[in-house]
C-alpha cells in the first residue's frame, strides 16, 4: 500500500527540530503500509504529551484523549469493533505515570491493541522534568538533587504480568524499528513496543550518542518464547537489550474472552436490541422465576 | 400524630425483620416478597443496612397491603428480632400496637419494648429439629405466610424454586421449614392475638416486582445498552451486576474497571467506536469520572451515567442514602458544557427514563445522568409494569462519506455523529480544543466557535425537557416540591396529610429545569420543597434559573430518607 495515505500534506507540527518523534511517525506509516492497513479501518488512540500528537500528523482515524488515559478508550474501541486495528501510542509519563494503573491492568485484560510508548525519559512537554524512567541521578528544575525514585522498567513489568509481546526499539534505528513494530500489530492480543527516543530539548543525559553506546540488540538466539530467559534480559541496565524480549502466543484475548463475538463476528454497532429477549426479561419480574 | 390503625383489622401492615448481617434477613425479604406478590398482595420492602458482611445490625421493612404500598413508615406491626440487639436497633418505631415475634432470648429489654404484645415463636428450635438452626430464616417466611392465609402450597413451589441449584437435602429441608413456619403461623392466626385484613387481589400476580436498580439496569437494556464498564461501590453495584448477568442475552460486554477513571475512559471509548454504553457508580467515584466526564464534553460524546447516591462527604456513610449529590452532577467536570441530568421518582420512571437517558446522549451527543439513591435502588414494589410498545431504539450514528468533518458547524450545535469503519470518512476526535475535523488547534477564533457550538446544544436540548408531574388538585394553594427518589413518600405523606388544596409537584427532570417550571410555581401561593440532603440543592437550582425562591424547606440528611410519618408531620407544622 502506498504510504502517502497516511500523510496529512502539509501541515505545521509541533515538535522539536530532531525530535525522535519524526523517525517514529514515518516509521509507523510505512509499517503500517507494508501491513496494508487502510486509515478508515486504523484507529490511533493517544493521550497527552508531545508523543501523543502524532495522530495529528497521521491521515486516519483518531480518539486523541486525556493523560495517561489511552488505554482504557483503546480497549473499548476494539471490544465495541474488533475489525479495527487500534494502536494507542503516546509518551512514557503518560503511560508509565498518569496511566500506570491502566497499564497494568489492560495487560491483564490483553484486548488485540498495539501499545507505543515514546520513551525519552523525560517530561517535554511541561518543560523537563523527571518522568517514570528517568535515570537515577538525573537532574532537573524539580528533582534539584537528581532522581533518586528506582526508575520505572517497563519490560520487566510486561513480562511479570504475562503480558503476550514486549519489544524495545530505538527510534534511531527505522528499519528495525519498522520490522518490530509490525510484528506487535500482528501479535494477537496486547503488544507493548517501548521505544527509547532522545529527547533534543530537555534531556541533555540520554542523547542520541548515549542511546546507541548504551544499546546492543538481542542474538538471533534469544528464545522470545522463554519468560525466565526474557525476564534476565529485561533486567540489564549497563548495557539495555533492543529487540523483542518476549512473546506468548497462547493467549485468549480481550475480545476473546468476553463471549460476545463467539458466534457473531458483527461489530456492536451493527446488532440491534433483541425486543423479544426484552419482553421475557420483564415477565420474569412477574412470574419470578 | 400516628394517625395509622391499630394491627388488629388493619390491611396495610408493616413487616420489621431486624439482625445481624450474614444472618439472612435477605433471603428473608427476598422470599417472602415474593411469594406474597404471587400470592396477590401489593407488597413493598426496603432496607437499612450497615457496613459490614457480618455482624453489626440490619433491618427490612416489608409492607403488605389491599392497596398499592410504595414507601417507607415509621410504625411497626409486627417486628421480628433475629438477635438480641435487634429490638434495641429498633426501639423508636416501637409502639403499644407492635406485635413481636421472637424467642425469649431475641426478645430485647423490656423497657425497649413500650408495652408491645410480645409473642413467642420458637423460630430457631423448629429450625434446629429440622436439622440446623439456619433453616429458621425460612421458618419465619413460613410464620410470616401463614398468619397473612398465604396457600401453603405456593409457598412451597416457590421456595423449591428458590433453592432449586442447591442439593436435594438443602431444599428439602427448606421445605419443611416453611412447612412448620407456616403451621406455627396458623396456628397463631387462629389464637385470635393477631387478626389482619389483608386481601389478595387477582390482578397483582400478573404485575411486575423489581427494585429500583432492576428498573435502571432493565431501562438500560431498553435503551440499547451493549456496555457497561463500571467499578463496584454501594449502592450503584446492584445495577451492574445486573447487567453482567444478562449480559449474554443482550450482546452487553460488562467490564469491571481497574477503577472508575478507566470505566469512563472506556464507556467514551465504547461510543467512539458504535456501542451504547454507560457506567453506574456513587459520589466518590464519579468524582474519579468528572475527568472523563469533562472529555465526553469536549468530544462531543454520549455517555450515559448511572449516578446513585450515598451520603459524604469522602467514604461517608457507605450503605446510606442522601440526594447529597445533585450539584455533583451538576458542577461535576471542569470547562463548561451542557448536561441532562434525570432523576426517577417511581420504578416505571426509572425503566423509561434509563432507556431514555440512552437517546438523549445519542441525540444531543451530550453526558446524561441518571440520579438515583440508596433508598431507590434497594427499595422494590409491585406495579403495573412497563409500557413496551414503543420500544424503537433511537439511533444517531451516520454513514460517513469522505470528507466528512466530525464537528461541522450546525444551526443547532449539533453535528451528525459517525463511528470508525462506517462509510469512508475519518473520525478524529481530540481532548484538545479542534477545528471541525477534530485536528488540535490554538486558533482563538475556532475556540469561540467551538464554544458556543457546545453550549447550543444546551439550547436544543429545553425541547425534550421531561415536564414535572402535578399530583393533587390543579387549583392548588400549597405546592409541595420534591425530586428522584421521594415521589412515593411524598405522595403517600400527602394524601394522610388530607388538606385541601394542597398539591405536589415532582421532578423527574432536574437539569436543564423542564420549561413548565415557573408557571406551575407561581400558581401557588405557597411552596414547599422537600429534599434529602442538608442544603437544599434542588431549590438553589430553582432560585437560580427562575428567581423563584422557595423558603420552606423539609430537609433531612441523617443517612435515611423521609418516613411518611416523619413527612406527615414536618409539613403538617408548616401548614398551620
Amino acid at each position: 500500500m502506498d504510504i502517502k495515505k497516511f500523510d496529512m500534506g502539509d501541515i505545521d507540527i509541533a515538535w522539536c527540530p530532531g525530535c525522535g518523534n519524526f523517525g517514529i511517525l514515518n516509521t509507523l506509516k510505512k509499517a503500517l503500509s507494508e501491513l496494508g492497513i487502510e486509515p478508515t479501518n486504523l484507529v490511533l488512540v493517544s493521550g497527552i504529551g508531545q508523543a501523543a500528537k502524532i495522530p495529528h500528523y497521521f491521515k486516519t482515524n483518531f480518539f486523541n484523549g486525556l493523560h495517561g488515559r489511552a488505554l482504557p478508550a483503546a480497549t473499548a474501541i476494539k471490544a465495541a469493533n474488533p475489525n479495527l486495528t487500534v494502536i494507542s501510542e503516546s509518551g512514557d509519563g503518560d503511560m508509565y505515570g498518569e496511566g500506570g494503573n491502566h497499564f497494568i491492568h489492560t495487560i491483564r485484560r490483553n484486548p488485540n491493541i498495539t501499545n507505543i510508548v515514546h520513551n525519552n525519559m523525560v517530561y517535554g512537554l511541561t518543560k523537563g522534568q523527571a518522568s517514570p524512567t528517568s535515570q537515577l541521578g538525573f537532574k532537573t528544575p524539580v528533582q534539584v538533587n537528581g532522581v533518586f525514585l528506582e526508575p520505572f522498567n517497563p519490560i520487566a513489568v510486561a513480562i511479570a504480568l504475562d503480558a503476550g509481546f514486549v519489544a524495545r526499539a530505538f527510534a534511531g534505528d527505522m528499519e528495525k524499528t519498522k520490522e518490530i513494530l509490525k510484528k506487535a500489530v500482528t501479535h494477537k492480543g496486547y503488544a507493548l513496543v517501548d521505544i527509547f527516543q532522545p529527547c533534543v530539548s530537555f534531556n541533555k543525559l540520554n542523547t542520541f550518542q548515549w542511546f546507541k553506546d548504551h544499546t546492543y540488540y538481542l542474538k538471533d538466539s534469544h528464545k522470545v518464547g522463554d519468560r525466565n530467559q526474557a525476564f534476565k534480559k529485561a533486567m540489564e541496565t549497563d548495557k539495555l537489550p533492543l529487540g523483542v524480549f518476549y512473546v506468548n502466543v497462547n493467549k485468549a484475548t480481550f475480545e476473546e474472552n468476553i463471549g460476545t463475538y463467539k458466534d457473531d463476528k458483527s461489530p456492536l454497532y451493527e446488532r440491534e436490541l433483541n425486543f423479544e429477549k426484552l419482553r421475557d426479561l420483564i415477565e420474569k419480574f412477574k412470574t419470578l422465576i | 400524630m400516628d394517625k395509622s390503625p391499630s394491627p388488629q383489622n388493619t390491611d396495610d401492615i408493616s413487616i420489621v425483620l431486624c439482625g445481624q448481617a450474614g444472618q439472612g434477613i435477605q433471603t428473608i425479604e427476598y422470599v417472602l416478597t415474593r411469594i406474597l406478590k404471587l400470592a396477590g398482595y401489593n407488597v413493598f420492602a426496603t432496607k437499612e443496612y450497615m457496613s459490614r458482611i457480618r455482624g453489626g445490625t440490619n433491618s427490612t421493612e416489608i409492607r403488605v397491603s389491599s392497596k398499592p404500598v410504595r414507601a417507607i413508615i415509621n410504625r411497626i406491626d409486627i417486628l421480628i428480632p433475629l438477635d438480641k440487639d435487634a429490638v434495641r436497633h429498633v426501639r423508636k418505631r416501637i409502639s403499644s400496637r407492635t406485635i413481636i415475634l421472637a424467642e425469649t432470648e431475641n426478645g430485647g429489654e423490656v423497657s425497649d419494648r413500650r408495652e408491645c404484645v410480645f409473642i413467642e415463636v420458637p423460630f430457631t428450635k423448629t429450625a434446629t429439629d429440622i436439622g440446623d438452626k439456619i433453616y429458621s430464616n425460612i421458618v419465619a417466611v413460613g410464620v410470616v405466610a401463614g398468619l397473612l392465609g398465604v396457600d401453603l402450597q405456593l409457598a412451597n413451589d416457590y421456595v423449591r424454586k428458590y433453592f432449586s441449584k442447591k442439593s436435594d437435602d438443602v431444599v428439602n429441608k427448606n421445605i419443611e421449614a416453611v412447612k412448620a413456619g407456616h403451621k406455627l403461623g396458623c396456628d397463631l392466626d387462629s389464637s385470635g392475638k393477631i387478626e389482619f385484613a389483608v386481601k389478595p387481589e387477582a390482578g397483582i400476580k400478573d404485575q411486575v416486582l423489581l427494585s429500583g436498580a432492576e428498573a435502571v439496569a432493565s431501562g438500560a437494556i431498553a435503551g440499547g445498552c451493549n456496555f457497561v464498564s463500571s467499578y463496584p461501590m454501594s449502592p450503584s453495584t446492584a445495577v451492574l451486576v445486573f447487567l453482567s448477568q444478562h449480559a449474554k442475552e443482550f450482546d452487553i460486554i460488562a467490564e469491571q474497571a481497574e477503577d472508575e477513571i478507566a470505566a469512563m475512559n472506556m464507556a467514551i471509548g465504547a461510543w467512539y467506536a458504535g456501542a451504547r454504553a454507560m457506567v453506574t457508580t456513587s459520589g466518590g467515584g464519579f468524582a474519579l469520572m468528572t475527568e472523563g466526564l469533562s472529555l465526553a464534553a469536549m468530544l462531543e460524546s454520549p455517555v450515559v451515567i448511572h449516578l446513585g447516591q450515598r451520603p459524604g462527604p469522602a467514604t461517608g456513610l457507605p450503605t446510606r442514602t442522601e440526594q447529597g449529590d445533585l450539584e455533583l452532577a451538576l458542577y461535576g467536570g471542569h470547562g463548561e458544557f451542557p448536561r441532562i441530568i434525570l432523576a426517577p421518582g417511581t420504578l416505571e420512571d426509572a425503566f423509561i427514563l434509563t432507556r431514555k437517558a440512552f437517546n438523549l446522549a445519542d441525540k444531543y451527543q451530550v453526558p446524561v445522568f441518571v440520579l438515583t439513591d440508596q433508598y431507590f435502588l434497594d427499595s422494590y414494589y409491585n406495579t403495573t409494569g412497563f409500557d413496551l410498545s414503543d420500544l424503537k431504539t433511537e439511533k444517531y450514528i451516520v454513514k460517513t462519506k469522505k470528507y466528512y468533518r466530525r464537528y461541522e458547524l450546525t444551526a443547532d450545535g449539533i453535528s451528525p455523529r459517525g463511528i470508525p469503519g462506517y462509510g469512508q470518512g475519518l473520525i478524529c476526535v481530540d481532548s484538545d480544543e479542534h477545528d471541525t475535523q477534530g485536528h488540535i488547534t490554538e486558533d482563538l477564533e475556532t475556540r469561540v466557535k467551538m464554544v458556543d457550538k457546545r453550549l447550543k446544544k444546551g439550547q436544543a436540548m429545553i425541547k425534550d425537557t421531561i415536564p414535572p408531574q402535578l399530583i393533587g388538585p390543579e387549583d392548588y394553594k400549597t405546592l409541595v416540591v420534591c425530586w428522584g427518589s421521594t415521589y412515593n413518600i411524598v405522595d403517600e405523606a400527602i394524601r394522610n396529610l388530607n388538606r385541601q388544596s394542597v398539591a405536589f409537584l415532582h421532578f423527574k427532570q432536574v437539569h436543564p429545569l423542564p420549561k413548565e417550571t415557573v408557571s406551575f410555581l407561581k400558581k401557588a401561593e405557597k411552596t414547599i420543597i422537600v429534599e434529602n440532603n442538608a442544603t437544599g440543592q434542588f431549590a438553589k437550582q430553582i432560585k437560580l434559573h427562575t428567581g423563584i425562591d422557595i423558603s420552606e424547606k423539609v430537609l433531612k440528611y441523617s443517612g435515611l430518607t423521609f418516613t411518611v410519618e416523619e413527612l406527615v408531620k414536618r409539613l403538617d407544622s408548616l401548614l398551620d
